[in-house]
């Protein structure tokens, strides 16, 4: 999938239920993520996060016990959350045994809309690894000066 | 940065086939619309409207030769750029790294208190 996207993941020693838990339940949440957690974890639902001072709606995309969670964020204020005007977090899990649980998250947004389909996959062909291929780039090209 | 300017980068370098005008412009030096327009599979129009984008953003800058308009990437924005998104993938490695500590704390605990009810039954 073409668009700005940050993706990345770790390897937890924890059943995925746990996993879940920790990703999803508000008490929980406030201890990574934000602050202040006010959110009901529907597809839908329309919650707020906290971050010291800041802070921001958010609303809930996908719930699927326990393998995905998703939100969007970053949305501009007085504005409903969509795909063009927002970030998604995609949350994945997966099990690996009883007891060990990859954890991977995308954070996307400002995807294209008006983007024909055959020159999203083109697009996506030359450009594999998204946005780390573009900041090697970058990085290189900085380095280079 | 202010948040407008924040938001004004990250919706510039969001949009893939602005990112494919950059990416050109980044391996090119300067170069004109329509030397653009000839390796993007969109119009010359798109193009236009991408490099306006762009450069509202502060990512690009262009120069007058001749009768010629030549675009080039602004490096210092692109390195802001850049470190934007290196510190949004350190910010999800951090809160991944605390959700990977609460969890194996959390299934520590649960597993101490199953051994903990086996014990009781037992004794």
């Amino acid at each position: 999938m073409p668009g700005l996207a940050i993706e990345r993941e770790i390897l937890i020693e924890a059943p995925v239920e746990v996993v879940w838990r920790t990703i999803t339940e508000p008490d929980q949440v406030s201890q990574w993520f934000a602050d202040r957690v006010d959110l009901v974890v529907e597809p839908g639902a329309h919650g707020y996060l906290e971050f010291g001072d800041q802070g921001g709606p958010v609303v809930v995309e996908t719930v699927d016990p326990p393998t995905r969670f998703a939100f969007r964020w970053n949305h501009p204020h007085g504005e409903e959350a969509a795909a063009g005007n927002s970030m998604l977090v995609e949350f994945t899990l997966t099990p690996e045994g009883d007891e060990r649980t990859r954890l991977r998250v995308v954070e996307s947004g400002h995807e294209s809309l008006d983007w024909p389909d055959a020159e999203k996959e083109r697009y996506a062909d030359e450009h594999r690894d998204g946005w780390g291929e573009f900041l090697d780039r970058l990085a290189g090209v900085l380095a280079g000066r | 940065m202010t948040a407008q300017a924040e938001d004004e980068l990250w919706s510039a370098i969001a949009d893939p086939s602005r990112r494919q005008v950059l990416d050109l412009l980044v391996s090119n030096g300067e170069v004109s619309a329509s030397w653009l327009a000839g390796r993007v599979p969109f119009s010359r129009q798109a193009v236009a409207k991408h490099l306006v984008v762009l450069e509202r953003s502060g990512l690009i800058s262009r120069r007058k030769q001749g009768r010629e308009v030549l675009y080039h990437v602004a490096a210092d924005r692109l390195d802001q750029a850049a470190r934007a998104m290196a510190e949004l993938a350190a910010q999800w490695d951090r809160r991944l790294a605390a959700i990977k500590r609460l969890a194996e704390a959390a299934h520590a605990e649960n597993k101490k208190q199953e051994t903990g009810k086996e014990d009781g039954r037992a004794g």
